[in-house]
């Protein structure tokens, strides 16, 4: 369950940056989450749910943008998705393929008042 | 009122990840991180680690239980430094847990320290805890379909060690199978099939090993 300290991880970013922007109430914060992560979103927003309460981010909606895994040849230059965990190029079968998204743990808006 | 954060909810770890990994790469130390789920033989690794190599390199143990210093107490009779961090119920160590034992290890006199994670093939791959490498270690009693299950743990993994090979009489573990997934995941991993029971292919381990800690010390030096 290590979901509980990904949902701490974002509530310290989303109260330092709604303090930043003298804000008074967090409505609303949107994730982006790699497709290759290991996080279970409804337990992250049930433990984000636990944490916040108490705070300016208690009842904000969590919602969560999926990121499809993305893979780009170091050999040939060509971007495809991955399937099925294959890090094999399909156009020139090089083993040398970079992640380009897919990774995400981020925090990527929050909707304040 | 939207505000663009963009920012990596993992960051804070990462960062006391780069401050430990930065002091044990300024006194020349290789650490290695070492994953797999609860059985599948990470303590016996390191015991079979510590018997091989002990008399080459000076190395030191960090183990992560969650309540325990079973693990602990078992690499402690081989005489190396060992110090245990409990997680209190926690699946996985961070670099703030890593960060705090090290001034329980004599840094000026080490090679390599391995940190052995909590049994757990999902939570420690997202942790990074100031390692120059992550080893997985899959035994052949949990099933070939694991590296298809947890992928994220044999992608990040430097080494993965097919671990208890001489049971593979008495199983339906399909070698081939699990081969091809890991190297599909993971192409540039090095596979090494072994027993720690039989003492199969644990030079293979012990080679390996001494080679990254000898690059490391020559990367230290640079």
């Amino acid at each position: 369950m290590h979901e509980m300290a990904i949902a701490q991880g974002i509530l310290d970013i989303v109260l330092k940056t709604a303090a930043e922007h003298n804000a008074t109430q967090v409505k609303g914060i949107r994730l982006l989450i790699g497709q290759m992560t290991q996080v279970e979103p409804e337990s992250l927003k049930f433990g984000f749910a636990a944490l916040a309460m108490g705070s300016i981010a208690e009842g904000a909606s969590v919602d969560i943008t999926s990121v499809p895994l993305v893979g780009q040849c170091n050999s040939c230059g060509q971007k495809s998705s991955i399937e099925k965990y294959c890090f094999l190029c399909s156009n020139c079968n090089s083993t040398n393929i970079a992640v380009i998204s897919g990774r995400e743990l981020a925090v990527d808006y929050l909707e304040v008042e | 009122m939207q505000i663009k954060v963009m920012t990596n909810i993992l960051d804070g770890n990462d960062q006391i990840a780069a401050k430990v990994n930065e002091r044990l790469s300024a006194a020349g130390i290789f650490v290695v991180n070492l994953l797999g789920s609860p059985g599948c033989g990470k303590t016996s690794l390191l015991e079979r680690t510590i018997v091989g190599l002990k008399n080459v390199l000076s190395m030191a143990v960090i183990e992560g239980d969650l309540f325990t210093a079973k693990d602990a107490e078992r690499i402690e009779q081989h005489g190396v430094p060992v110090v245990q961090i409990n997680t209190s119920g926690g699946c996985h160590l961070d670099a703030h847990m890593v960060s705090s034992v090290l001034d329980g290890l004599d840094l000026e006199n080490l090679d390599l320290i391995v940190i052995e994670n909590v049994g757990n093939l999902v939570c420690p791959a997202e942790f990074n805890i100031g390692e120059d490498v992550k080893v997985t270690v899959l035994s052949i009693t949990e099933g070939e379909d694991k590296p298809l299950k947890y992928p994220l743990i044999f992608k990040q993994a430097s080494a993965v060690i097919l671990n208890k090979v001489d049971l593979l009489p008495y199983t339906n573990f399909d070698m081939d199978s699990a081969i091809r997934d890991i190297t599909s995941i993971n192409p540039c991993t090095v596979l090494i099939e072994a027993s720690t029971r039989t003492g199969e292919g644990l030079p293979q381990w012990h080679e390996w090993l001494k080679e990254q800690v000898r690059m490391k010390q020559v990367r230290s030096l640079l």
